[in-house]
């Protein structure tokens, strides 16, 4: 700081994260800080949607205006707000308040984010990657990413690669793009996109085919023992044969009797199948998996066509991955107990870790290709090892320890809280929330058949939902900080017609819309009430294991934010403006019996006081009244005080003998216990089989007493499976794919922060327009070269494209960087700039709706299971335009440029002039 | 014209940039221009900075390419900023002494209040190093954080330049390339470190490491292919597994 403005932002090297580095948008916070595109002030909207006419009001009519539209729903229908975020940092807060107000519709953006990798992640080895885990970077010597993984985690990401490529481990990249990590892998593989699925089954039939698994981690850690009825027809073909208490049965190999494999002294057996003493047939879950990848269609000769990947690379891959996780065994000399009170000597580990993020996520088989990824690192016994990906707390979590969804229709009712969470895991088709017909009850359809295990919701088909009033009509629409209007949405061109469409009457057939967001963004237009937010650096956070914490593998951690600088507008926090409204409308939890607000100091005062159970806060660290308490303790009013004093963050080391096998391990399962991590110190066996599946498909197969609607059920049948599957992403099997030769994705460089990074002056130098990144072979086959322009056109419609040659692309697979592309005057970028002239979205050309079924019904271009937006799909066909045409890109829209007052736009930026003067550091 | 120091430095300061793990983040582009902002050379004009054609100075830039050998293709990301040469152009060039090097650790900088904006410099520097600020009418470019790293405002750990304190992959080091047991001097010999084009006669302090040679299929070719050895077939389906558990 100098002078009350911010010259400098550092990295903390004590940070448990990011240990003293910052990424590129790190370093340019000041410029977002002093961003031109800053909002200045409440506004209402006085002209047509989208003319961008606002008048500006004072804080208190725009929450009262906020208030009077939002007490009418709550007092009447619930079910007629949405209320969705982009940002979800805060989820710990949004979602408890939108639980509170009582709708059914909330959700942040995880289903066009990554829900497929934490679904998948959370049914098979309760976590994920990234967030919930991380590969051993000290210990690990195959690494192995799939898919685009820039845009998340980016720093620990870019340390362990620097600290693995040092110390001689290997890093194999799968990716069809060879740029940021996979420019220094130590192996590219370019594989097709949404065929990931299939080389993960060549490696694992490879592995299979010669043995290399690790059986003894299999029989104690995994369901891999467990029987499983093989009678089809049967009501409970599939499920797990279960003892009276329902506890899982394997066959002992010593007794020769059905017995508990989670007791101490069972010998589960892995092979053969079992007939039960009432004479059902029955195999252990490994012999169904081996079964199936055994087969030769699984081959790696079988699937290098489809994947791109010779057959010779996947076998030597094989090759290496069982060398280094059989030969190279690390043995650390730490004993540990197990949940039987089994001690072991020491903590053996196989040092073979994998990562994978949107680039298996955003498809539709990305939940199966995911699942594939994490049964792949149990065979070879390697998930939570050392060398192995590791978990971070608060996870691993038990389906018992997480929450069912919660919205049905009889827990929607006018001025009452709903009874539990959102957002949760489906265990049995008893858990959706539909009606007797099978309907959804969220106006994402998120938890219905279109989508039964959409653990984050489906934020990317609200806006097309509530437009057609399927399954319901809202009344307001409620966005925070999410660019809905442009590179958030699929679809954008059609989506912006749905917010200024009209219904016969002359009215919006979305009637109100509520944004918040700091910025001048695309979707500011649409709205008609704009509540400003702050920037990161002049409002409170807290980073919470409520939400998404800073926990590493060795410790459990969260973190705080406080104001640096005081706004220079009248601008407020959004978590502030979210607690004063609900306040204001008498949410249960925001006031006190009298019915004076709870929190009348905002956000900081919730941090410390609020308390989701008894003890348990959004802060974990210096609770109880002393602060000598962490997880569970009761409010410390000093608690904040507490966090500043040590830099901002909080952070428990585990004890070396709770640092590996945290699943099965008693005494960190004890710790995670006491902390409020989990709901019990019960093992978390890894699922390779996952009969929550299954007890979908019996349901589709007409056993038990929920029918699956007529147009679900084929897709319930196909893509239910307890085990992992690969089927070829939907765009690929849609009638009149052929006119669409290629695959086109996006990625986001690891300097841009989504569409944000645009208005920064310096990250706008880096990364100012995007052009299309064709391989030179097929550029060459189109006539292109550097720089033409093209057309680039999907089932959705076309863009025009200026395109870039190169090697490191596969073949079939075009490219571009997300979100570059803004429309012309948005974000106070002076109009017509090279952001709206010469880059464009992808956005455009993907579909948020599948075609129409036979029977008329659109699906959601999603995952069928998750309801993951399946971006990554998307199939394309590249034509060399004509060269005389307009040079810039199609398609441009009426410029947006803002016409009440923002942030100051300079035409020469001399930063840093004024402290020139004062040489040094204060 | 301006003279170099008569003798080599007894210290020779500059940075090993390792090619082998850069990921091209840019994250030491924006903190060095986020350091110089209000450093030595503030401010780090950008003119038009929300406009069409923003341009702004940057002491050091990622340059992002593909190559092709004979060990195969590969993407490169490659970060340049003033190499501080021994036989500097620059400064030879000099009409006025603004651009120097100093003899007593051979950072090149400018003295902006000789410079007279003629260019020489940056026509002279084959590296393309230099940064002109034609607001303020000056050459400027990189100073290896000399405000930072003689900075006893700092932690001792801290004083290094900020391009180097921040890189997340550890792509880049700081030391003095006279001392043979510095880092520097350890890891160039240990890596095959190497001066950017050599033929320029400049003798760059700054070194480059080259990227490790690829452990892929095209590494492979030659050798015979390698597969996995069928598991024993006794035993029926998975007879194999029985011998392997333990317990």
């Amino acid at each position: 700081m100098k002078d009350g403005t911010v010259r400098y932002i550092d990295g903390n090297p004590n940070h448990p994260v990011n240990k003293g580095v910052l990424c590129g948008k790190g370093s340019a916070g000041i410029m977002t800080l002093n961003s031109p595109a800053r909002l200045t002030n409440p506004l209402r909207r006085v002209g047509p949607r989208g003319s961008g006419e606002f008048e500006e009001v004072s804080w208190e009519e725009a929450i009262e205006t906020a208030k009077k539209w939002l007490q009418n729903i709550r007092s009447t229908d619930p079910r007629k707000l949405a209320f969705f975020t982009g940002r979800d940092q805060s989820q710990g807060l949004t979602s408890w308040w939108a639980q509170q107000f009582g709708t059914p519709n909330y959700a942040a953006h995880g289903g066009f984010c990554s829900v497929n990798m934490a679904a998948a992640g959370l049914y098979t080895i309760g976590s994920a990657f990234w967030e919930f885990g991380e590969p051993d970077w000290e210990l690990t010597r195959f690494f192995m990413m799939f898919g685009v993984a820039e845009d998340h985690d980016s720093n620990p990401i870019k340390m362990g690669l620097g600290h693995l490529k040092t110390h001689g481990g290997k890093f194999v990249s799968v990716n069809p793009v060879r740029t940021g990590y996979s420019a220094i892998a130590d192996e590219w593989i370019g594989i097709t996109p949404g065929t990931d699925g299939l080389f993960v089954f060549a490696l694992i039939h490879e592995l299979l085919r010669a043995g290399k698994v690790d059986a003894n981690y299999l029989s104690r850690y995994t369901n891999a023992s467990w029987l499983v009825y093989d009678e089809p027809g049967t009501v409970d073909h599939g499920l797990f044969v279960r003892d009276p208490d329902g506890n899982p049965q394997c066959w002992d190999r010593e007794t020769g009797e059905l017995t508990n494999p989670l007791l101490n002294g069972s010998k589960p057996a892995l092979k053969g199948n079992y007939m039960t003493p009432d004479n059902r047939t029955t195999k252990p879950a490994f012999v169904l998996l081996a079964e199936r990848y055994l087969d030769a269609q699984y081959s790696p000769d079988a699937v290098a066509e489809r994947t791109g990947v010779p057959a010779v690379t996947i076998k030597r891959l094989a090759v290496e991955i069982a060398e280094v996780a059989f030969e190279q065994e690390i043995e650390i000399d730490v004993p540990w107990v197990d949940w039987v009170g089994r001690h072991h000597s020491k903590m053996i580990g196989r040092p073979v870790s994998m990562h994978a993020m949107r680039g298996i996520s955003a498809h539709s088989n990305g939940f199966h290709t995911c699942r594939a990824i994490h049964v792949l690192q149990i065979l070879l016994g390697s998930i939570d090892v050392p060398g192995g990906m590791r978990y971070k707390a608060p996870y691993p979590k038990g389906l018992d320890s997480l929450p069912k969804p919660t919205g049905k229709r009889e827990d929607v009712r006018p001025n009452t809280p709903l009874p539990g969470p959102h957002l949760g895991f489906v265990r049995s088709p008893e858990d959706l929330l539909v009606d007797a017909e099978g309907n959804p009850q969220r106006i994402d359809k998120a938890f219905s058949w279109d989508a039964p295990m959409s653990a984050h919701g489906l934020m990317h088909m609200v806006t097309t939902n509530a437009w057609q009033g399927d399954p319901f009509k809202i009344d307001t629409l409620f966005y925070y900080m999410a660019n809905m209007a442009w590179n958030s949405a699929m679809n954008t061109t059609d989506t912006i017609n749905m917010f200024t469409d009209k219904d016969d009457e002359g009215e919006y057939k979305i009637p109100h819309i509520i944004y918040s967001d700091a910025f001048y963004s695309e979707m500011v237009p649409y709205a008609d009430l704009i509540l400003p937010d702050t920037t990161y650096l002049e409002r409170y956070d807290c980073i919470s294991l409520l939400d998404r914490p800073i926990c590493d593998a060795d410790g459990a951690a969260d973190s705080i934010r406080h104001p640096v600088v005081q706004p220079d507008r009248n601008v407020r926090p959004f978590q502030d403006v979210l607690i004063d409204l609900g306040a204001r409308l008498g949410l249960e939890g925001l006031v006190n019996e009298d019915g004076t607000a709870k929190y009348p100091n905002g956000y900081k005062e919730y941090m410390v006081l609020h308390e989701r159970k008894p003890g348990i806060g959004p802060l974990a660290g210096w609770r109880g009244a002393d602060g000598s308490k962490i997880g569970c303790g009761e409010p410390n009013l000093d608690q904040l005080n507490k966090y500043i004093d040590n830099q901002c963050f909080w952070r428990h080391e585990l004890d070396p003998d709770q640092r590996y096998f945290k699943n099965v391990n008693a005494n960190y399962l004890n710790f995670a216990k006491n902390m409020g991590f989990v709901a019990s110190s019960k093992p978390i066996i890894l699922q390779v089989y996952a009969e929550e599946l299954q007890t979908f498909r019996l349901a589709a197969d007409g056993h038990g007493s929920i029918k699956v609607p007529e147009k679900n059920r084929d897709r319930i049948k196909n893509y239910f499976d307890p085990l992992p599957i690969w089927y070829p992403p939907f765009e690929d099997i849609i009638e009149g794919v052929d006119e669409y030769p290629m695959h086109a994705i996006t990625q986001r460089p690891m300097a841009m922060y989504h569409s944000w990074g645009s208005q920064n002056a310096w990250l706008r130098q880096i990364h100012g327009e995007n052009r299309l990144y064709i391989s030179r072979e097929r550029a060459g086959s189109l006539g292109l070269s550097d720089d033409e322009w093209a057309w680039v056109s999907s089932r959705n419609g076309r863009i025009k494209v200026q395109v870039r040659l190169m090697d490191g692309v596969n073949p079939n697979t075009v490219w571009t960087w997300n979100a570059i592309g803004k429309r012309s005057g948005a974000w106070n970028l002076k109009e017509g700039g090279r952001e709206a002239k010469s880059s464009f979205l992808m956005n455009h050309l993907i579909d948020e709706l599948l075609p129409e079924q036979p029977c008329g019904y659109r699906f959601t271009n999603s995952d069928p299971v998750t309801g993951q937006a399946a971006w990554y799909d998307l199939r394309v066909r590249v034509e060399r335009a004509d060269q005389t045409g307009p040079k810039e890109t199609f398609p441009q829209f009426p410029p947006l440029a803002p016409k009440t007052k923002v942030s100051e736009r300079v035409d020469i930026s001399r930063f840093g002039e004024s402290f020139r003067a004062g040489q040094g550091n204060d | 014209m301006t003279s170099l120091p008569e003798e080599q430095s007894k210290t020779r300061l500059g940075l090993v940039i390792d090619l082998d793990i850069c990921v091209g983040c840019h994250a030491c582009a924006v903190n060095c221009k986020e350091w110089n902002s209000s450093g030595y050379h503030a401010p780090m004009t950008d003119k038009d900075p929300y406009g069409h054609d923003p341009l702004g100075v940057w002491f050091n830039r990622i340059h992002t390419f593909e190559e092709t050998s004979e060990a195969g293709q590969r993407t490169v990301h490659f970060p340049k900023s003033c190499l501080h040469c021994e036989d500097a152009p620059c400064v030879t060039v000099c009409p006025t002494g603004a651009s120097y090097k100093r003899s007593e650790d051979g950072i090149v900088l400018v003295d902006e209040s000789k410079c007279i904006g003629c260019k020489l410099c940056s026509w002279a520097c084959p590296y393309g190093a230099r940064e002109f600020d034609d607001d303020a009418g000056v050459m400027k470019k990189c100073t290896l954080c000399v405000d930072r790293i003689y900075n006893e405002n700092l932690d001792s750990e801290t004083r290094l330049p900020a391009c180097v304190s921040t890189c997340p992959a550890s792509a880049r080091h700081f030391g003095d390339f006279a001392d043979p047991n510095s880092n520097v001097s350890k890891l160039v010999k240990e890596r095959g470190g190497y001066d950017l084009m050599p033929e320029m006669k400049c003798s760059p302090t700054n070194k480059y490491l080259p990227p490790r040679p690829r452990r892929d299929e095209q590494a492979a070719v030659g050798s015979s292919p390698r597969r996995l050895e069928e598991a024993k077939p006794e035993g029926g389906f998975l007879g194999w597994i029985d011998d392997l558990l333990s317990e």
